[in-house]
């Protein structure tokens, strides 16, 4: 009733290719942007926004990197938890070369070597598709994942082999490190992930973002409009990468705040995976809905029955969360393999013409 | 704005070749899989502006021809003179730049996107702006967009599919996917435009839309066709020329009476009594 859009008139084209087209969806969006900025950081307590707030925006990221490559362009990846460990090491490196420079710009810097990396492991889809792609990429998370235990230089010779994060200042506030608070490192995570999904949304809409789906729906016919695969592939894979390594330095210097090679092992690749799956492949907003779901549910079934008075361990949680995530992705391939955002879409289809079953 | 732009202006090939004279010519091609020999020694010729119908039983080697042509299959002997340029090898991506398009016998659409995507799709090769306008989707990456739109708008006009803009093509019907094929395939403005049996599997009103179409679209922008097609009916009455395979060999080739009263013709059609 409320959510329609009779009376909106499209007069030019731009006006008819802006992002949301639909009035109401401006509206919603801009409510949502002033509440993450206005309201969260102000209400929320220190739990919610470092446990809580600070990893989904970093994951969805990160599923945002991984859904470029799986959801648009079609190649299937498992290797995001080594990508994100290059983006991290990256950054890790660069903090120590210049300590000068702001850390926003090395946050942003170390996506390139994740970049180069995923490009130079996206090789392979030049001649291969699907699950055997994804064993490629499987190779590439092993073989990150032996690097970062392996090379010394990484981790600057540091006897305990982790990465330790140094207190690092953005106007004069401390954003990373033990001292930084959680509302500045919120900040500065929501503006980076904000700006990133800004980009990567006008790459999708326009030329480059076409020839990605033209190569996932159909190989043969989008070269034969002129799509070269080796452009259109190993573009995608180093902007997937790039995404998922800016998303890994943040993982560690907002998050984690030391890291040892195993934050970035497999499961790390598999929880982004099954968050692209259940928030939809081939959609942004799904990115969202996976990253806030898979990362929220294990905190609910901790937190939630103890609140309404039933004692649950830790263990259980874990594992009945283990159950449910698994439960649910295979739920989702079957009856919705186009995940939440699919659920979503349709919400919003049988709104606009609510009361009706059908326009 | 202009929204009445003379479409043979506004989608004109510029390749420097007269009406009637050769546009592309098939020279003594031959191309084997393995032992099996699936065009023998085939030549045959495309005049520019000229509708050329490609006809033979199944197995003829129709469309391995039209794979040869755009670049999906190397011939192992003969060549392809196109527009003047005479090559062997060629890749698919460098037939489409040169201007030869196409559309599929199954229909080959990009499934996830939308009707108006698909036609832009058919456009790539008239977008340059690189990856940094991209990125910002604002000054001159957003005009280009919008002249390209435009120019999808004219097709989409011309084609009569303004209702299922903005529809994933995934569920159309199959004769308005046949459709949209087209247009993806005018969309690249091409010089020739290879079409692969545009009416298998419609009714009659689909037949007589499509054929429509392929009309309008040779006599508003000039392009030349060539298409495959199984309906006689709408080879003899479309076609300028006709050319015949049978087994890989060409059989027969003139205008649709010459091959209609040709013998060759008639005994790969019908049999010979022995």
């Amino acid at each position: 009733m409320f959510y329609r859009e009779a009376g909106q008139f499209k007069t030019s084209y731009a006006a008819d290719q802006q992002v949301f087209p639909i009035l109401q969806d401006r509206i919603g969006v801009a409510v949502i942007l002033g509440i993450a900025v206005f309201v969260v950081p102000f209400v929320a307590n220190d739990f919610f926004l470092s446990a809580i707030a600070i990893p989904f925006l970093i994951l969805a990221l990160a599923t945002i990197g991984l859904n470029v490559l799986t959801g648009y362009a079609g190649q299937l990846s498992l290797g995001t938890g080594g990508f994100m460990g290059v983006g991290a090491y990256a950054c890790y490196k660069l903090t120590t070369i210049f300590p000068d420079v702001s850390i926003v710009v090395h946050i942003l810097l170390s996506g390139f070597a994740a970049a180069a990396v995923g490009m130079v492991f996206g090789m392979p889809s030049l001649r291969i598709k699907g699950l055997y792609l994804a064993v490629t990429t499987l190779a590439a998370q092993f073989f990150l994942e032996w690097c970062f235990i392996r090379i010394p230089w990484l981790y600057n010779y540091n006897a305990s082999g982790a990465i330790e994060v140094p207190g690092r200042e953005v106007f004069g506030t401390m954003v990373t490190g033990a001292s930084a608070g959680s509302v500045p490192r919120y900040f500065t995570v929501l503006a980076i992930v904000i700006l990133l999904t800004v980009l990567v949304k006008n790459l999708l809409r326009g030329r480059i973002g076409r020839q990605w789906m033209m190569i996932r729906d159909m190989d043969i016919a989008a070269e034969l409009m002129g799509v070269r695969p080796l452009y259109a592939k190993l573009s995608a894979f180093a902007v997937s990468s790039y995404l998922c390594g800016v998303a890994g330095a943040m993982f560690v210097f907002f998050y984690l705040g030391a890291a040892e090679p195993s934050a970035f092992s497999i499961t790390l690749s598999f929880q982004v995976l099954f968050m692209a799956i259940l928030g939809g492949l081939g959609s942004l907003v799904g990115c969202f809905f996976g990253a806030a779901f898979i990362w929220a549910l294990p905190i609910i079934l901790r937190a939630g029955p103890p609140m309404i008075g039933i004692p649950i361990a830790a263990e259980t949680a874990f594992h009945v969360t283990s159950m449910i995530v698994g439960a649910l992705i295979v739920t989702f391939l079957i009856l919705e393999p186009h995940g939440l955002a699919r659920l979503w879409q349709i919400g919003k289809e049988k709104l606009r013409v609510w009361p009706f079953p059908y326009a | 704005m202009n929204r009445h732009v003379d479409p043979r202006e506004a989608l004109s090939d510029g390749d420097g070749i007269a009406m009637g004279e050769v546009l592309l010519d098939v020279r003594n091609v031959s191309l084997r899989f393995g032992g099996v020999k699936a065009i023998s020694d085939i030549s045959f010729d495309i005049r520019k502006g000229e509708i050329r119908a490609i006809i033979g039983p199944n197995g003829a080697g129709k469309t391995s021809m039209l794979n040869v042509i755009n670049g999906f299959y190397t011939p192992q002997e003969g060549s392809i003179v196109f527009r003047g340029k005479e090559r062997q090898k060629i890749a698919p991506y460098e037939a489409a730049a040169s201007g030869i398009a196409r559309t599929f016998q199954n229909v080959a659409l990009f499934k996830g996107m939308s009707t108006l995507d698909n036609i832009m799709a058919g456009r790539t090769l008239a977008m340059h702006r690189n990856f940094f306008w991209q990125l910002l989707y604002y000054g001159p990456a957003l005009r280009e967009e919008i002249a390209n739109r435009r120019k999808v708008e004219e097709i989409i006009d011309f084609l009569e599919i303004q209702h299922i803009r903005k529809t994933p093509v995934g569920r159309l019907p199959y004769g308005l996917q046949k459709r949209v094929e087209l247009g993806r395939a005018l969309a690249a403005e091409p010089s020739l435009l290879l079409l692969d049996e545009p009416m298998a599997g419609m009714n009659l009103e689909e037949k007589e839309d499509m054929s429509r179409f392929i009309l309008d679209v040779n006599a508003q922008f000039g392009t030349t066709i060539a298409l495959i097609e199984h309906d006689m009916g709408v080879v003899m009455d479309i076609s300028d020329r006709v050319v015949v395979l049978d087994y890989g060999r060409k059989i027969g080739d003139g205008t649709p009476d010459e091959v209609k009263s040709s013998q060759d013709v008639i005994d790969a059609y019908l049999g010979v009594s022995h």
